[in-house]
């Protein structure tokens, strides 16, 4: 009973470290999108329409693989 | 003088909030929660909210013990080879202690049919294979969406046959430019010039259908129906077919036998690329069904903050970061619909390509 109360706990101990980690990835990799992008508008103003539509749709992107993640830590949690 | 009143009425908006959460803090009010097991569990009213239900609620007015519930109760339609078809109202679901009508634990003794979390079961033969085609909330809210669209875009379409020529008036004005930018940006950009038509109306659909049920799923008791897994499972399963059966002999080549790469390599690459044939679908499945789901998980969480700390002064916080990320979640329902159907185009437009022979790609054919 011991066990299955200690594996329970570092289930959820898991799933919550599991959906930070997520959340570190996830916030490196969009900030430095946002970074180059801002960089890039610098460089050449007159592109900032097409570089702000790429930001955008990377860091969809990337959303997506941390969500993934996200999605797992909750499947540890509820089921 | 000015610089008073100025700041008047936000000062009395801080003393005022201020005033009544002190107030609510009184002793009469922490004690009342006896431990009935009624206390506030967010986990449940959160999954609550995301999941689906036989039932459309809307509200919960009153005291414990004297609730009035708003809500619209939907039509249970179950088929089984041995009970034959049965539709009702899934008000027949009854709490047996109490005869209110109860649609997580609830009996339907004159038909014997149990309900538990959605799950409709026939009382005493729970292995029985019941197959539940009810009206849901989800398929309500998409049967409603389904509307929507064909009332949006027929009217649209019908401004256009009578005056193509003419400048767009009214929805069509509003329309034309998305339209045209899934047309040009999406479908002619990712598919080519020669063959994005045949794909446009899959793809016009697609991006709309997703849009407008995000949307939907934003209004305060709409149906969450692009974060069920099994609507966006829908989408991919769609997007898998479109793309596998256009496609072309030089896709399956690249995937199957990939040019270019030394012969052990190409054996590792092999189930690799085949599961990729899968994986890309998925992605797009589980993309749009965890960003729908998490932005209302954390809107709900919020929201769930006041009831957890049972005080009324966490409520400036909560509306503020709930209205922050309720606008957050309109540009994630247009911009996730973009993604879905600029990924599905990718993969119809790589599907279907000509292969464009450049001289000097080691290619071998």
């Amino acid at each position: 009973m011991l066990a299955s109360l200690l594996l329970d706990g570092l289930a959820m101990a898991g799933a919550g470290i599991g959906a930070g980690i997520a959340v570190l990835g996830a916030g490196l990799g969009i900030g430095r999108i946002g970074g180059s992008a801002t960089e890039s508008i610098a460089r050449q103003p007159q592109e900032s329409g097409k570089i702000q539509a790429a930001m955008i749709i990377a860091a969809a992107l990337i959303e997506g693989v941390a969500l993934f993640a996200v999605v797992v830590c909750l499947l540890v949690v509820l089921a | 003088m000015e610089v008073i009143r100025k700041y008047a009425l936000l000062a009395l908006i801080i003393v005022a909030s201020i005033g009544t959460s002190i107030a609510s803090h009184g002793p009469a009010a922490v004690e009342d929660e006896a431990e009935t097991g009624d206390e506030f569990k967010p986990g449940e009213m959160i999954l609550h909210h995301i999941a689906d239900s036989h039932d459309w609620h809307f509200a919960t007015i009153g005291e414990k013990g004297h609730e009035k519930h708003i809500h619209l109760p939907l039509p249970v339609i179950l088929y089984s080879s041995a009970r034959g078809l049965e539709v009702f109202s899934s008000d027949r679901f009854v709490d047996p202690k109490t005869g209110h009508s109860n649609i997580s634990e609830g009996v339907y003794a004159e038909k014997g049919l149990a309900i538990h979390h959605g799950h409709i079961s026939v009382i005493g033969d729970e292995h029985a294979h019941l197959y539940d085609l009810s009206i849901t909330k989800n398929v309500a809210s998409s049967l409603i969406g389904a509307t929507l669209l064909i009332v949006v875009f027929f009217t649209v379409a019908s401004r256009y046959k009578k005056g193509a020529l003419s400048a767009p008036r009214g929805i069509q004005s509003f329309f034309e430019p998305i339209i045209l930018f899934v047309r040009d940006d999406v479908a002619k950009n990712f598919i080519g010039e020669k063959k994005y038509s045949k794909y446009l109306p899959y793809l016009l659909t697609l991006f709309f259908f997703i849009w407008f049920n995000n949307l939907l799923g934003l209004i305060p008791g709409g149906a969450n129906l692009t974060g069920n897994i099994n609507v966006t499972f829908t989408l991919a399963v769609l997007t898998f077919l479109i793309t596998n059966l256009s496609a072309n002999w030089h896709y399956w080549k690249h995937i199957l036998w990939t040019p270019g790469i030394p012969l052990p390599l190409r054996i590792i690459i092999l189930p690799i690329e085949v599961v990729g044939i899968i994986t890309k679908p998925f992605a797009l499945m589980v993309r749009l069904f965890a960003n729908i789901t998490a932005g209302h998980i954390i809107i709900l969480s919020f929201i769930g903050l006041i009831f957890i700390f049972k005080s009324v002064s966490i409520a400036p916080l909560s509306v503020a970061f709930g209205l922050f990320m309720n606008v957050m979640e309109l540009l994630v329902a247009i911009l996730q619909a973009y993604i879905f159907t600029m990924l599905t185009a990718m993969y119809i437009g790589s599907a279907i390509e000509d292969h464009a022979h450049e001289p000097d790609m080691d290619h071998g054919h």
